[in-house]
């Protein structure tokens, strides 16, 4: 048995971040938060040395393994932990830990089970003109297809998940289709969500067209091979 | 024809590895007889093309050649399904694996 305490953990996928997960990390400690969790996928850098120097956990997977299950790997971790409340955070350095609390407020005293991060809310995050007018469009577009559920930002690694969510939501998309699976299990669960806006800082592109098609292939055989 | 030749020598070269396989145990022998059937079939077809003529009329399909093809793209695209599957499979396997080696190491820290 597994005694459930108030215990935050934030969870940081991590692929090859050596030059950013240091930053991350300190940045979060800076704001409070102790229970770091990071989750190297892999990384052929030194991605795990520099976050356990930095005073993180460290779970390191021996292969890579894509996004998603790296977030499914440290969401097992916090349960057998006993954590109450889980904040998904990536390891590159765009997000800020400054969102991390707002949201958290709404998980544990506003009735919320998810909070979704959504860049596009407010307008602290530069976002490249071909990213809003072309990709995030049909990013919600697929988004909605197969979850019917209609949201500003589909694929913002900013979320925080209360322990109730956190078993509902098993992620089996292993690569960058968790987001949606995410959004469908929320759905499926009766879970109660909103979005949350967070900045965003670029300082990668991220995902090209081919990750976007990629992301709808693997939706489509996930459906297939359920 | 020489085409006819090259297809019968790469058929029975099938054949043979078939059965090798067989014999060194990685091949099972329903998996054995399905391949030897294919094979022969395959040379059946090259060395008396005329056959695919009747089998074609039987199906209603015009031409052998194109009775052929049809099956092959079928046949193909049933082989393409499973394998995609079966690599999903492997991959969610492969990613149980890493989790739980990853976890194991973790606790036992």
């Amino acid at each position: 048995m597994v005694t459930i305490v108030k215990m935050l953990f934030v969870i940081v996928p991590a692929h090859n971040e050596e030059k950013n997960i240091g930053r991350v990390i300190s940045g979060l400690f800076e704001h409070g938060y102790n229970n770091v969790v990071v989750v190297d996928d892999g990384s052929e850098d030194q991605t795990s040395e520099v976050a356990r120097y930095a005073g993180a956990r460290v779970i390191t997977h021996p292969v890579n393994r894509g996004q998603g299950a790296a977030l499914q790997t440290g969401q097992e971790y916090v349960l057998s932990q006993g954590g109450d409340v889980v904040v998904h955070f990536d390891g590159d350095g765009q997000f800020n830990p400054l969102d991390i609390a707002p949201a958290v407020e709404l998980v544990r005293n506003g009735g919320y089970d998810a909070v979704l991060g959504s860049k596009l809310l407010d307008n602290r995050s530069k976002i490249p003109w071909t990213k809003r007018r072309i990709i995030i469009p049909l990013a919600r577009f697929v988004n909605r297809l197969f979850t019917g559920v209609n949201l500003s930002d589909v694929h913002n690694g900013f979320r925080v998940l209360n322990r109730k969510a956190l078993e509902k939501i098993e992620i089996t998309n292993s690569g960058m289709a968790h987001n949606t699976e995410i959004v469908r299990k929320i759905k499926e669960h009766g879970l109660k969500f909103r979005e949350h806006p967070v900045e965003v800082t670029y300082n990668e592109y991220g995902l090209g067209p081919r990750g976007g098609l990629q992301i709808v292939f693997d939706l489509l055989i996930s459906k297939i091979t359920k | 024809m020489l085409i006819q030749y090259l297809l019968v020598l790469i058929f029975l070269y099938g054949l043979f590895r078939s059965v090798a396989r067989f014999r060194k145990k990685e091949l099972s022998k329903t998996n054995l007889v399905v391949w030897i059937i294919l094979w022969l079939l395959g040379i059946l077809v090259v060395v008396i093309p005329n056959v695919t003529f009747y089998i074609a009329r039987v199906f209603g399909v015009g031409r052998g050649a194109d009775l052929v093809i049809y099956l092959s793209l079928a046949i193909l695209f049933l082989v393409v399904f499973r394998l995609v599957t079966k690599t999903e499979k492997l991959e969610r396997d492969i990613t149980k694996l890493s989790r739980n080696i990853a976890l194991e190491k973790i606790t036992k820290k």
